[in-house]
């Protein structure tokens, strides 16, 4: 048990001494968030749909975890051959106990960089309606970084060296970001592009945010919760399996 | 401590480790040579229960590291060929966690840390970043963090490459300071013959994943009419260069020297 506590711990601690990786891994929200936000922010209002700032923020909150759950998870391909992770796997501990250290962990990390998103999002002018439902967005934000970090760190458990990375990033991660509806409303969405985003992870997490940022969903946000903590699950167990199929 | 019988491993088609047999004693500084290729780090991962083995058997302080991995590494110690620290954190806080996944209880982990770190020459930089640390002084907290747990046998897989002469020399000394005190079992490997000469009480050279020679430094050289060790290695297995083929690990490190982390 105090083995999963302290991969939990590590991971938090290299991520609070990282004071550059922390302000670098915001530029690219940050961008998103001015760049989009206030530039398509007049037509989106003329379409009637409102403040594409507001619309866009919880999108861009989504992305970061995404980004930093993936990222922690892929990290993996690295540290088993030179990190940590190596002296982890030869320890008389379990390999399930490192897994769930290592994504707790990730997940952790994930969520506050979310939250300094949140942050830098209300400082540019965005607002909650309902700041009574920011416990269930943290909460919405737990369940997206476990997911990903999860499927990170399966993807990684096949991967042997950083070729594959590119294609990971490439062909996966930004797929499911740009398919999820992170930054057009999927209401108004062609059917293609709205039944793609019915199959990724992100959109449901990233509605769900909407819904307790802004009272407005697409999906529901039962339906968004149970979609993610299925996913969770679902993704957890594969990581753990290939995880553990892993031969150093 | 260490018990070998027929053990073989097969990765489909290919053979890289047939029918070998060896034993270390208790107490013993065993030395495992051989060309690249020859089954060295397959040996090794078998006998620290990282691979199962084909068929054969290993006994390590008396248990079956495929039947019971987490009893034998609680035994153990390992050093790898790639350095497996954490170079965001202290010296200090490498050793901690070593200590939390081995089990040591909170009490006797501080203390023996204390100790280790001394003897290592590392007290001084214990809460100095890892990443800041040179090649020997990395390698001297790892071996150093590889004992914390007390394990009877220590497995060090090339230790000394690309390390200076002195910090060579210092290692060594420190090692064998280690067997002759507390009767610690070690198994290397190693490319630098003399060293194996130097520090090893008997030596195996493999070669095609058969042990084709085992005695000690003289026996050898006697049993080929060589010099020196190497001169007796190279008798065994010929001087003609092996055809390697760069394998995903060796791209790595390809990166890994690049950024020198």
């Amino acid at each position: 048990m105090s083995c999963i506590y302290i991969l939990w711990i590590r991971q938090l601690t290299r991520y609070v001494r990282s004071r550059s990786r922390m302000v670098a891994a915001l530029g690219q929200p940050v961008l998103y968030l001015l760049a989009l936000g206030f530039g398509f922010g007049p037509i989106f209002q003329k379409a009637g749909e409102g403040s594409y700032l507001q619309f866009l923020a919880p999108g861009v909150v989504g992305m970061t975890v995404l980004f930093t759950s993936m990222f922690t998870g892929i990290e993996l391909i690295w540290d088993r051959q030179f990190g940590f992770l190596k002296e982890t796997m030869v320890a008389p501990v379990p390999r399930i106990f490192i897994m769930l250290g290592r994504t707790l962990g990730g997940a952790t990390v994930a969520v506050l960089q979310g939250l300094i998103v949140v942050l830098v999002c209300t400082m540019a002018g965005f607002r909650p309606t309902n700041w009574a439902l920011v416990p269930v967005a943290i909460g919405l934000m737990v369940l997206i970084g476990i997911l990903f970090t999860a499927l990170g760190t399966a993807v990684a458990s096949l991967l042997s060296d950083f070729q594959g990375f590119q294609l990971v990033m490439n062909f996966l991660v930004m797929p499911i970001y740009f398919l999820s509806g992170a930054l057009y409303p999927l209401r108004h969405a062609p059917p293609v592009l709205e039944a793609v985003a019915r199959i990724d992870p992100l959109a449901y997490g990233v509605d769900g945010l909407r819904a307790a940022f802004l009272g407005t969903s697409h999906f529901g946000m039962l339906t968004d919760f149970g979609v993610l903590t299925f996913g969770a699950l679902l993704f957890l167990g594969l990581g753990s399996y290939f995880f553990y199929r892993i031969q150093l | 401590m260490i018990s070998v019988r027929n053990l073989s491993k097969r990765f489909g088609d290919l053979a890289a480790v047939q029918d070998i047999s060896f034993n270390v004693k208790k107490g013993e500084i065993f030395a495992f040579l051989g060309p690249n290729g020859a089954g060295k780090s397959t040996t090794i991962k078998m006998l620290t229960t990282l691979l199962a083995p084909s068929s054969g058997s290993v006994e390590i302080d008396g248990l079956n590291p495929a039947k019971h991995p987490n009893q034998v590494r609680e035994r153990i110690g390992i050093v790898f060929q790639d350095a497996s620290l954490d170079t965001e954190l202290t010296a200090y806080e490498n050793m901690d966690f070593h200590g939390v996944l081995y089990h040591v209880p909170k009490r006797v982990r501080r203390e023996r840390i204390a100790r280790l770190l001394e003897l290592f020459g590392l007290w001084e930089r214990r809460n100095h970043f890892v990443k800041n640390f040179s090649g020997g002084m990395r390698r001297r907290l790892e071996i150093a963090r590889c004992l914390l747990h007390t394990p009877n046998i220590i497995f060090l897989d090339e230790p000394t490459l690309g390390l200076d002469p002195q910090t060579r020399h210092q290692l060594w000394s420190q090692v064998r300071l280690l067997n002759q005190d507390e009767q610690v079992t070690v198994f290397l490997t190693t490319h630098y013959m003399e060293e194996a000469e130097r520090v090893a009480d008997r030596i195996a050279i493999i070669d095609h994943g058969r042990i084709i020679a085992e005695g000690t430094a003289a026996e050898l050289k006697s049993n080929t009419a060589s010099e020196s060790l190497e001169q007796a290695f190279l008798s065994l297995t010929g001087s003609a260069i092996r055809e390697e083929e760069a394998s995903s690990l060796d791209r790595m490190r390809g990166m890994a020297k690049l950024f020198r982390r």
